[in-house]
């Protein structure tokens, strides 16, 4: 598939979200947010003034700006460089935390905290739960691996993450359509915040791109504490054409909204990644946008229903 | 074998030196994985207890994998100075400890005795080691190498300059490499992990490196860490290599997984003693660490502190120039938080250093163990305090393309002017020279990375 197509495709699913009220352009909704923010703090009503001669400290008013934007992160805080505009080139020539300046051997404090900035959101991703409310919005109803002792033992015994447990085989018999053309699951993985980031905008795409294709969409749930292995127990359960499950990737530093779509035809018992497909890197500004990894997504299910294969044998079969 | 104990009035047994090593072990996730670690806090100390009681010729006897079938054992067996051997054969891994840590034994005495030890009877010692007992013990034991300088002397820390890159710019890879220099990081190696493992890539990355050292004269190595095929081809084909790396395992099979053999590892050698561009003797740079053998189910049902033990020994064999443990970067399944990367570390720098190797530590976490960057810098102070040869230094600590954190460019020197420690000789002259260092105290000069744009 060429990019037009493809653009032509995620053009035409989003208008059709966007006349149904389905998803609404996410950059506006922020910024109303952000502003009704500022519009509080800034407020005199809420920040009383007082005179600064005090020195007390009550007329302090502290109201920063975010350190992580890209213009942000690449201030030098290198004291006095020899070149100035020269270490600016080094600086944009790599993603790498350099340029950082120090207070004698350590670091400068904006590079600390913004270090530190990034670590505290990847660990926030780790050891989260998704918002029961984003599920409660799509109308998953959710089921539980084989871990039964926490984020622990998520961490500590992948094989459990790759197991459903009895009372979830039970439910999902119990509330999904069996034989489905695309059965599509969301599962935490390592990362709450890639699922909150990113599902509003895929999920609808590959919902409608489904249907519109003519392809019947199974039942979806949220599977808590899976692993990329999982789908070969809905596989087996649900006997799905294909099985797609959106799961958040292993953090890096201060990129947790990372999410990848695993695929993979007919998945049963034995399977291995050498059997799926993956859309990964999705996240906005600089991943695969989540609109684009929607029509993807679609485009594959596709391309395996045709070819009755996925991963290698997909490959071989092309 | 009755293998046996009382310990508060209860009984414990177990069947065999394999488990009673596992169960000896300070606690490990790895080890509970592989099902050889202790039930219980107590089931742990009375496995040490008997251990204390093991003759150091029992653990030569029984190695983790038998010698007919793994050329690991053989590698390991077959160096051992059976006259230094027979002097200590008797002794018990309990005494062992103590004769180490005794105030009589000196730096000399210990490295003629590491000529007589099996990895096994190093792994059990350590077991019975607290963390401060494999501090002190590894700071009586200076292991130093020489390339185109030298590492590992007393008074000295260096640190490896290790500046990835998502995608392998060469730009971006040079921009890291100035602003480390600028702090002093580089005396280990200028050592990149590569995205792409081609020829045409890595042969590309030695010639930028090689400019480097040449244009600034900096008395130190380059490297870049691709499989060791990539850099046999590099040599072969005339490229600058400073250093020839690879990962090793403490098993055939383990070693199996990462593509390479003893008898590759001895013609690669071979070529750099004839190829690689700095003085030596040593050329040679190994990674290892703890539960790498587990993960490819190459580790025979033994646990992975002496799986790692045994890369030493295998890396013995080449006289290398640096080896360090990449201690936290396997993840929580084998090592599952600050307190196990510690552990490990401590133990694996006391092991490396045992039996005779330059050892250092690539202090790290993945961001779904539960550490931070915290925890990794209380290791490196622990692991200065014991004499560790090197430390990784990264923009920051952050790795843009491995995702994972280490220690920074600014931790070498943070740790040099703590300890009264500096950079390897040579490039301390060269630091000097160029006026980013005085008297072992960076200048206001240092932290620049835009005084290396123009010569």
């Amino acid at each position: 598939m060429d990019d037009t197509q493809l653009a032509a495709i995620v053009d035409a699913i989003v208008r059709e979200l966007k006349e149904s009220g389905a998803v609404k352009p996410a950059a506006s909704s922020l910024d109303s947010q952000a502003a009704s923010v500022s519009t509080n703090l800034s407020s005199p009503s809420v920040v009383p003034v007082k005179s600064r001669t005090s020195g007390s400290g009550v007329n302090l008013s502290i109201d920063l700006p975010d350190p992580t934007t890209p213009q942000a992160r690449n201030t030098p805080r290198v004291k006095n460089p020899k070149d100035s505009n020269g270490l600016r080139a080094l600086m944009a020539s790599t993603t790498a935390r350099i340029g950082v300046g120090r207070a004698g051997p350590r670091y400068s404090t904006a590079s600390l905290l913004l270090f530190q900035g990034d670590h505290a959101v990847t660990q926030d991703a780790l050891y989260r739960d998704v918002d029961q409310k984003l599920l409660d919005e799509f109308n998953l109803f959710t089921v539980q691996t084989k871990v039964k002792g926490g984020k622990q033992e998520y961490l500590l015994r992948p094989d459990l993450g790759r197991q459903l447990s009895d009372d979830a085989k039970r439910t999902i018999n119990e509330k999904c359509q069996k034989n489905v053309n695309v059965q599509l699951v969301v599962g935490d993985g390592l990362s709450a915040a890639a699922i909150e980031a990113n599902l509003r905008q895929i999920f609808p795409v590959v919902k409608q791109g489904v249907q519109n294709a003519g392809l019947t969409f199974g039942t979806p749930f949220f599977i808590k504490y899976a692993r990329v292995g999982v789908m070969n127990d809905v596989g087996e359960l649900v006997k799905p054409d294909v099985v797609v499950l959106l799961i958040g990737e292993r953090p890096g530093l201060g990129r947790a909204e990372s999410m990848s779509a695993y695929m993979g035809y007919k998945p049963k018992y034995g399977d291995t990644d050498a059997d799926r497909d993956v859309v990964c890197n999705i996240f906005e500004n600089g991943g695969t946008n989540p609109l684009e990894a929607g029509a993807y997504v679609v485009q594959i299910a596709q391309k395996m229903r045709k070819n009755q294969a996925s991963g290698v044998k997909l490959k071989l079969a092309k | 074998m009755l293998l046996r104990t009382k310990l508060h009035g209860k009984i414990y047994e177990f069947p065999d030196i394999r488990l009673l090593m596992g169960k000896a072990n300070e606690e490990k996730s790895g080890d509970r994985l592989a099902g050889v670690g202790a039930e219980t806090a107590a089931e742990r100390v009375a496995a040490k207890l008997i251990l204390a009681e093991v003759p150091l010729s029992v653990l030569r006897e029984n190695p983790a994998v038998p010698y007919d079938q793994d050329e690991i054992t053989r590698v390991i067996q077959d160096a051992v100075d059976e006259s230094v051997y027979n002097e200590i054969k008797d002794w018990t891994v309990g005494e062992f400890r103590e004769w180490i840590l005794s105030d009589t034994t000196t730096t000399e005495m210990i490295h003629r005795v590491s000529n007589g030890l099996a990895a096994e009877m190093i792994a059990a010692v350590t077991k019975l080691m607290s963390n401060l007992d494999l501090i002190y013990g590894a700071k009586k034991i200076p292991v130093t190498a020489h390339c185109n300088n030298t590492i590992g002397a007393p008074g000295t820390l260096s640190s490896r300059n290790q500046p990835n890159h998502p995608t392998d710019s060469p730009e971006g890879i040079r921009a890291e490499i100035y602003e480390g220099l600028s702090y002093g990081s580089g005396d280990s190696v200028i050592g990149i992990n590569p995205v792409d493992d081609s020829y045409s890539s890595v042969s590309r990355l030695l010639d930028m490196t090689y400019d480097i050292i040449k244009t600034w004269n900096i008395p130190t190595q380059n490297c870049v860490l691709s499989h060791i095929t990539t850099q046999m081809k590099c040599m072969q084909s005339g490229s600058p290599v400073g250093l020839v790396f690879q990962s090793i395992a403490g098993s055939q099979k383990g070693n199996d997984s990462f593509g390479i053999s003893v008898g590759m590892i001895d013609e690669a050698y071979e070529l750099a003693k004839k190829h690689c561009f700095p003085k030596g003797p040593n050329f040679m740079y190994f990674e290892t660490g703890q539960g790498s053998e587990l993960s490819a189910d190459a580790h025979n049902g033994w646990d992975q502190l002496v799986m790692e033990a045994r890369c030493y020994g295998f890396a013995k064999r080449y006289h290398p120039y640096q080896v360090n443990t990449v201690v936290g970067f396997i993840g929580p399944e084998y090592l599952y938080d600050a307190r196990q990367i510690q552990r490990a570390g401590l133990e694996d720098h006391f092991m490396g250093k045992l039996t005779g190797i330059p050892m250092g530590c690539d202090a790290c976490y993945t961001n779904h163990a539960r550490a931070d960057q915290n925890a990794i810098e209380n290791l490196a102070v622990m692991l200065t305090a014991a004499g560790c040869n090197y430390f990784m230094g990264l923009p920051m600590g952050d790795d843009s393309m491995l995702s994972y954190q280490s220690t920074s460019f600014h931790d070498a020197p943070t740790l040099r002017q703590l300890f009264k420690l500096r950079p390897a000789p040579e490039f301390e002259k060269w630091m000097e020279d160029l006026g980013l260092i005085k008297n072992g105290v960076l200048t206001e000069k240092a932290g620049d990375p835009s005084i290396f744009l123009k010569r």
